[in-house]
């Protein structure tokens, strides 16, 4: 089976700590990026939205940012081991007699498929919109949860 | 029928100098849209995860200030297994070329975007001065 998680991801497996590092690339790669047009790093999956998952050892947790969305403006669907997150985010046109001078929020839809490293139990899967904070909560299946064994 | 284009995945723009900050974590850019009519400037902008009282909005000497507190990262317990964004602090500034009724700014946040009213300063009608012949 193959499992499609982005190896190069510096985070995978670990804390924290690499904050400061993915910060510093950054910062590099700004400096540097005048030189090459085409943006020459891959966004995690590259896909709206970017996504954060973790675990604890009950759940797996999947928040996105997702600003201007109502919360039912958002379709979350698990199957199998994918979640798989959509929706269309609609920017109200301001009437005729405007001048915009900026205008850097970008609308339109998206469609996201997360695979999950383990097994989950779909039936449980809460999802809560705040803010413009997705948060999915994705219990693991009760099989795959470590049992503790005690030693005598 | 018109397709709907598919939105594109940006990384947040970090402030590339911010000013000393007194809580340490990165600082962000927000995108904003902001138009004008005849009346007032609107400005509206992306702040995900920012509530209405952890938003600082100032507005003097014709600068507008914009910062919004996030809270820190949830679930201290959690594993990290795929982190595409970071959190942290918005901060933009904009300087305005209309003076703003400062009593009658209208802030509103809702589902991470803020939406600000600003209305000008209503200028004097002009006034019409009629010339006699004599």
């Amino acid at each position: 089976m193959l499992f499609r998680r982005p190896f190069y991801s510096p985070t995978w497996g670990m804390r924290n700590p690499f904050e400061e590092l993915e910060r510093m690339r950054r910062q590099l790669d700004g400096m540097f990026g005048g030189l090459d047009r085409t943006s020459s790093r891959v966004l995690g999956a590259g896909v709206f939205p970017l996504i954060n998952l973790k675990e604890d050892r009950d759940n797996y947790s999947v928040r996105a940012e997702l600003p201007g969305l109502k919360p039912e403006d958002i379709n979350i669907s698990v199957t199998g081991n994918n979640l798989s997150i959509s929706g269309e985010r609609k920017i109200a046109s301001e009437g005729e007699n405007v001048r915009y001078h900026r205008r850097e929020r970008e609308a339109g839809s998206f469609s996201r498929v997360i695979v999950l490293p383990g097994e989950v139990d779909a039936d449980k899967v809460e999802a809560t919109h705040l803010d413009g904070i997705l948060t999915v909560v994705i219990p693991k299946a009760e099989a795959t949860k470590p049992k503790q064994i005690t030693v005598h | 029928m018109a397709e709907t284009k598919e939105i594109q995945a940006k990384e947040k723009q970090e402030v590339s100098v911010p000013a000393e900050q007194t809580k340490p974590g990165p600082v962000f850019t927000p995108a904003v849209d902001i138009f004008e009519t005849e009346k007032e400037i609107t400005l509206l902008a992306d702040l995900p995860g920012v509530k209405s009282d952890e938003l600082k909005i100032d507005l003097r000497d014709n600068v507008l200030t914009l910062t919004g507190d996030v809270a820190p990262w949830e679930g201290a317990e959690e594993e990290d297994l795929l982190i595409e964004y970071e959190i942290g602090r918005y901060f933009r500034q904009f300087t305005l070329s209309e003076v703003i009724d400062q009593n009658k700014i209208d802030a509103q946040l809702n589902d991470g975007v803020l939406r600000l009213t600003l209305p000008k300063i209503e200028k004097a009608a002009p006034r019409k001065i009629s010339v006699k012949a004599g």
